[in-house]
């Protein structure tokens, strides 16, 4: 077991609840900032959000790298086994841009496919249409309301 | 202490060495490697289902605000935006703080105060599954929220509600917020008698409104910003996957906390019969199962980034 004394231990582990408390009250604190609901100004500050977003992943980083490395004590494992368990999950950076890539161009896709059938609809094809991409949506058009 | 401590070390690797040649590898015991190597390959469907989360919210042009969707607390609190699951993180972080303790207590052959930490470790893992299955309850029955229906819809213009009568009203909201569809009190269903007389929540399109076949209340509002500005359009659903990426991925990890909960229970109860003890190798048994349930406290922190700061 670990390189520490039993009491310098139970220090660490009380330690690391404030510590991990403390991180989660922060990640929460900026998280409301950030949706406007401290200053409301805040919300429509873009680059704002996105400060703020790297920030949360960072800080939740932090936490992952406290638990592991001290709740789950692989600070003092063999170096050979933190890095068998550690390096495989870099492959899941590459996973998270390519994912996230293959979102955002499916997201301008979507778009052109509801374009292509509102030009449908102005035909008058609205039953055959309306299923392919949204059940749950209602086309309403605007004689029905008036 | 520090002997002592050496010496159960010796035991301890002496006991485990012929799990291969000679040594164990990375001087650890097999039942501590392959603990570590199946959270690895845990951690690695949990990422895929995270990455999934993301590409679809990517894909999607609207994705309702968390702090919108999770800002109900039991005991009629509402408007108090992630509080609730604050207070669920708080309860997984203590009881992983009290599972290190058990351990430490089991590396000195301390039997009660092992049975005694795994004990409000298994209190704090409970709690946490009976907020879980509030926060559940709480987005089924009242929110109507399911695996296919995601009555949680995030505005794209700004606009103005009408009233039940079709006029404007003074209800004003903004580009990016979000709305909450909600279905036809149960006691209106009956329309016509009783004190929702005077609104017909009957299926089809009325002056302010529109009721689908299921009883959602699909507020109409005239868009007062962008292309569309002056036009009437009524509340739309969210995107359907919201629904299914959330009880798929809090159900997946709610699953590994009860699992857990199941196996500190047996193995608190194997502790306290002194089976641990008669081992003499520093109660790693509960030392394995620490490492599952920081595991568990781990995943929730990126559940958590996931699905309620972003």
């Amino acid at each position: 077991m670990g390189h520490l004394s039993y009491e310098e231990a139970k220090k660490v582990v009380y330690k690391g609840l404030i510590l991990l408390a403390a991180v989660t009250l922060v990640e929460v604190f900026f998280s409301l900032l950030a949706k406007g609901h401290v200053i409301h100004e805040l919300k429509y500050i873009t680059w704002l959000h996105y400060l703020i977003g790297l920030m949360l992943i960072g800080l939740s980083l932090y936490k992952a790298y406290f638990i592991i490395y001290e709740f789950m004590h692989m600070r003092y494992e063999v170096k050979g086994l933190a890095m068998s368990v550690l390096l495989p999950t870099v492959l899941l950076i590459w996973a998270v841009i390519a994912f996230f890539q293959e979102g955002n161009s499916w997201k301008s896709r979507r778009q052109q496919i509801q374009e292509k059938n509102m030009e449908e609809v102005e035909e008058g094809q609205l039953q055959k249409q309306e299923s392919m991409l949204l059940e749950d949506t209602y086309i309403l058009k605007l004689e029905d309301v008036i | 202490m520090a002997t002592s401590d050496t010496v159960l070390e010796q035991q301890d690797v002496q006991s485990q060495s012929d799990w291969s040649g000679g040594k164990p590898a990375f001087k650890a015991s097999y039942g501590k490697l392959m603990m570590w190597y199946f959270l690895l390959s845990d951690a690695f469907t949990f990422a895929g289902f995270l990455i999934a989360y993301g590409a679809l919210r990517f894909s999607s042009p609207t994705w309702p605000v968390p702090d919108f969707v999770f800002s109900t607390a039991p005991f009629g609190v509402h408007h108090a935006p992630l509080i609730f699951v604050t207070i669920m993180s708080f309860l997984l972080i203590v009881s992983s703080v009290t599972m290190v303790r058990a351990v430490q207590e089991g590396h000195k052959e301390n039997k009660n105060g092992v049975v005694f930490w795994m004990l409000m470790t298994i209190l704090g893992g409970a709690g946490f599954l009976s907020c879980q299955a509030w926060e559940w309850t709480n987005l089924i029955g009242s929110e109507h929220m399911s695996v296919t229906t995601n009555p949680f819809g995030t505005y794209t213009e700004g606009g103005v509600y009408l009233t039940p009568e079709g006029e404007e009203s003074d209800e004003v909201f903004e580009s990016g917020e979000s709305y909450l569809i909600h279905k036809a009190h149960e006691g209106a269903e009956g329309h016509g008698d009783g004190e929702h007389a005077e609104l017909d929540y009957s299926p089809g399109d009325h002056p302010g409104y529109f009721v689908d076949e299921r009883g959602f209340i699909h507020r109409k509002f005239k868009v007062t910003e962008g292309p569309d500005a002056g036009m009437i359009k009524m509340e739309q659903f969210g995107p359907r996957a919201f629904g299914a990426l959330f009880f798929f991925i809090t159900g997946f990890h709610g699953f590994h906390v009860f699992s857990g909960v199941v196996f500190l229970f047996i193995i608190m109860i194997n502790a306290a019969s002194g089976l641990y003890m008669r081992r003499r190798n520093g109660h790693e048994m509960v030392e394995k199962m620490g490492l599952y349930w920081h595991f568990v406290d781990l995943v929730w922190v990126f559940v958590f980034l996931v699905f309620y700061l972003l």
